[in-house]
């Protein structure tokens, strides 16, 4: 059993998510949906045999009983314009872009709580990388405080990501805190322009009070790296996580010590190129969603 | 303000924040700011040395919120206006108006040197906060001339008062500040500064050069206490100008004795060029990394000048100290093998 679903958005998030989406066993992609006709991403789509339709939501409106999922790869904006069409035609929303009107969902922490919620947010590129090694941190010791620092190459921050730098730090953060478990979470977000660019790179602090335990710690976030790499196979540490000790005065409170985890994401260059890891973690997050959905669907002999 | 050659800002209690792993105390400010502004000195800088919210795990945790030391700041001033550093990606919109609230009259936006447009929101806001907004190119010795002033004529578009060419490596030559400054000054309609650092002993005569070439606005820090080898001294810079004939509005002996009494006892070996501070304008590393790469080196038992001219190998720009950390953990692996 598989579950049709539309990509919205013919950008480059887009077009990577109909590669990957043509690759798996239970979504089924029934068409790329944008608003240009001139869009590369569309004719990209054609040439793959996919149906390719510039008439954007109306087209989703009119075909919605033949359509389970919808990934909305627009804007915030868009999708805030776009959601109540999508619920009252009874589309799943799995949403790419910062509008978080669905709860945050990471695939490896909390996906099995939402897979009833109509729609769905992947919080930014920066929380798919590091809220769930805050939430492996937080199953093996109290989080009093987490900051994340994600650093991404320069060519593959959009304007969507520019010029709303604020709030893409901001969601981040909370992130760290609503999905990752942490009590207070901050977020740094860097872009870096060398050329060649860079691979994506996260570094996740925890604070860690006393009485942690280093190796469950350890182990625990090795366990993440794995189970996230199992969708991203990119997503990997740079080396064991780091134990300093402090103390240190973090808002949370002070801290006995903390631990520090080195990422890396290389994407899997499936429309993006490799550097953009930060994209394609989102990308590959939404599929894996979709998929949990397909079989979450089974298990409840429902379906398309 | 009367006739002045330049308009002098002093970042004393912001860039030299660094130096001092970010642990001023309102007593501190509320002096360092009472001289200043009795000096004569027209703004006065006031933030964690990676601005707003840069009180973190990466780059070390502020002793005092920097919201009180903001307020003390702009109540020991009587003519100086206060101004704090902003970071998009790093602060954000609440703290800016936090600071709107607490009497902060100039707002200094500052990105990496190529990446002007993640400033737009910040800049638009200081705007609608009734502050002046000051574009802050950071790292600028990275960009060619012509493309640092397609980035600061972005920063002009937000709204930005003046667009400073800061070089926060201290690695620029005199002719590499001249060539940046002069091409922003003859480009864009809003004013242009210049932000200099002492890595090369060269800051305050760039900062003249600077001047030369139609810079209007100047940064300092008393003493040079900064990052890296530090910044211009104030008081040098304020002397040197006097003795040219070019009107700061600042008396030279008042900040030669802030310099002297309320600033260098705080760090008496600021303003010496080591090996690690030379090295820093000579690979052109962010000068904020120097403290944290010495850390690094103690704790993992690697040298910091190898750090220091990794980090330059990578092309690091500043905000990313998380790879020091990353660059001694390797070093330290690669002589474990060795």
């Amino acid at each position: 059993m598989t579950l049709s679903c539309v990509v919205i958005g013919s950008g480059n998030i887009g077009t990577d998510l109909m590669a990957k989406l043509l690759r798996s066993p239970s979504l089924e992609l029934r068409a790329l949906v944008g608003i240009d006709p001139a869009s590369e991403g569309l004719a990209r789509a054609r040439e793959l045999g996919v149906e390719a339709t510039a008439s954007g939501i109306d087209w989703v409106e009119a075909h919605g009983g033949e359509i389970d999922l919808a990934f909305e790869a627009t804007s915030a904006r868009v999708h805030a314009a776009n959601a109540p069409r999508l619920a009252a035609a009874g589309i799943t929303a799995i949403d790419l872009t910062p509008a978080r009107l669905g709860p945050p969902v990471v695939p490896t922490v909390n996906l099995t709580e939402h897979l009833d919620a109509p729609n769905m947010n992947l919080i930014t590129c920066g929380g798919q990388a590091t809220a769930p090694i805050v939430a492996a941190v937080a199953s093996a010791s109290p989080v009093p405080y987490a900051e994340i620092v994600s650093t991404v190459a320069s060519r593959s921050a959009g304007p969507g990501t520019r010029q709303n730098i604020d709030e893409f730090t901001r969601t981040t953060a909370r992130s760290l805190e609503e999905v990752g478990g942490a009590a207070h979470g901050k977020a740094i977000i860097i872009l870096n322009p060398a050329d060649p660019p860079i691979l994506m790179r996260n570094t996740v602090f925890c604070a860690l009070p006393d009485g942690y335990d280093e190796a469950a710690v350890a182990a625990a976030v090795e366990d993440m790296v794995e189970r996230v790499a199992r969708y991203v196979p990119g997503y990997r540490l740079k080396r064991p996580p780091v134990f300093e000790e402090g103390p240190f005065a973090t808002p949370g409170g002070p801290a006995a010590a903390r631990v520090v985890a080195l990422l890396e994401v290389e994407g899997a260059g499936d429309f993006l190129p490799a550097y953009a890891g930060n994209l394609d973690i989102m990308t590959a997050a939404a599929v894996r969603v979709g998929e949990a959905l397909a079989e979450a669907r089974v298990a409840q002999g429902v379906g398309a | 303000m009367t006739d002045t050659a330049f308009r002098l800002t002093d970042s004393t209690l912001r860039d030299g924040s660094h130096a001092l792993s970010h642990r001023y105390t309102t007593e501190q400010v509320a002096s360092i700011v009472r001289g200043l502004d009795a000096a004569g000195v027209p703004v006065i800088e006031v933030s964690h040395g990676d601005g707003l919210g840069g009180s973190s795990f990466n780059y070390g945790f502020s002793g005092t919120d920097e919201r009180e030391l903001v307020s003390a700041a702009v109540g020991a001033a009587t003519t100086a206006r206060i101004a704090v550093l902003l970071l998009p990606g790093i602060g954000v919109a609440d703290d800016l108006r936090d600071m709107a609230d607490r009497g902060v009259a100039v707002a200094r936006i500052a990105t990496h040197c190529t990446e002007a447009d993640i400033s737009s929101q910040h800049i638009r806001l200081a705007k609608r906060l009734g502050m002046e907004a000051v574009g802050f190119l950071m790292m600028a010795h990275m960009a060619e001339p012509a493309e640092l002033l397609d980035q600061a004529r972005l920063m002009e578009s937000y709204g930005a008062d003046c667009v400073y060419v800061v070089d926060s490596a201290g690695a620029m030559t005199t002719a590499d500040a001249r060539a940046r400054v002069g091409t922003l000054a003859e480009g864009l309609g809003c004013q242009v500064g210049h932000h200099a650092h002492n890595n090369l002993s060269l800051a305050v005569a760039n900062s003249l050069a600077a001047l030369d070439v139609g810079a209007s606005q100047l940064d300092g820090c008393c003493a040079g206490l900064g990052a890296g080898a530090g910044n211009c001294p104030t008081e040098v810079l304020v002397a040197t100008c006097d003795k040219l004939g070019l009107a700061t509005g600042v008396d030279p002996l008042e900040a030669m004795g802030v310099a002297e009494d309320l600033v260098r006892p705080l760090r008496p070996e600021m303003g010496v060029i080591d090996r690690a501070g030379l090295l820093l304008g000579y690979a052109g590393v962010y000068g904020s990394f120097l403290l944290h790469a010495q850390r690094a080196a103690a704790r993992y038992g690697v040298d910091v000048g190898e750090i220091l001219l990794e980090l330059g190998r990578r092309r690091i720009v500043g905000g990313q100290e998380d790879m020091i950390l990353d660059v001694a953990l390797e070093l330290a692996r690669q002589e474990a093998r060795a």
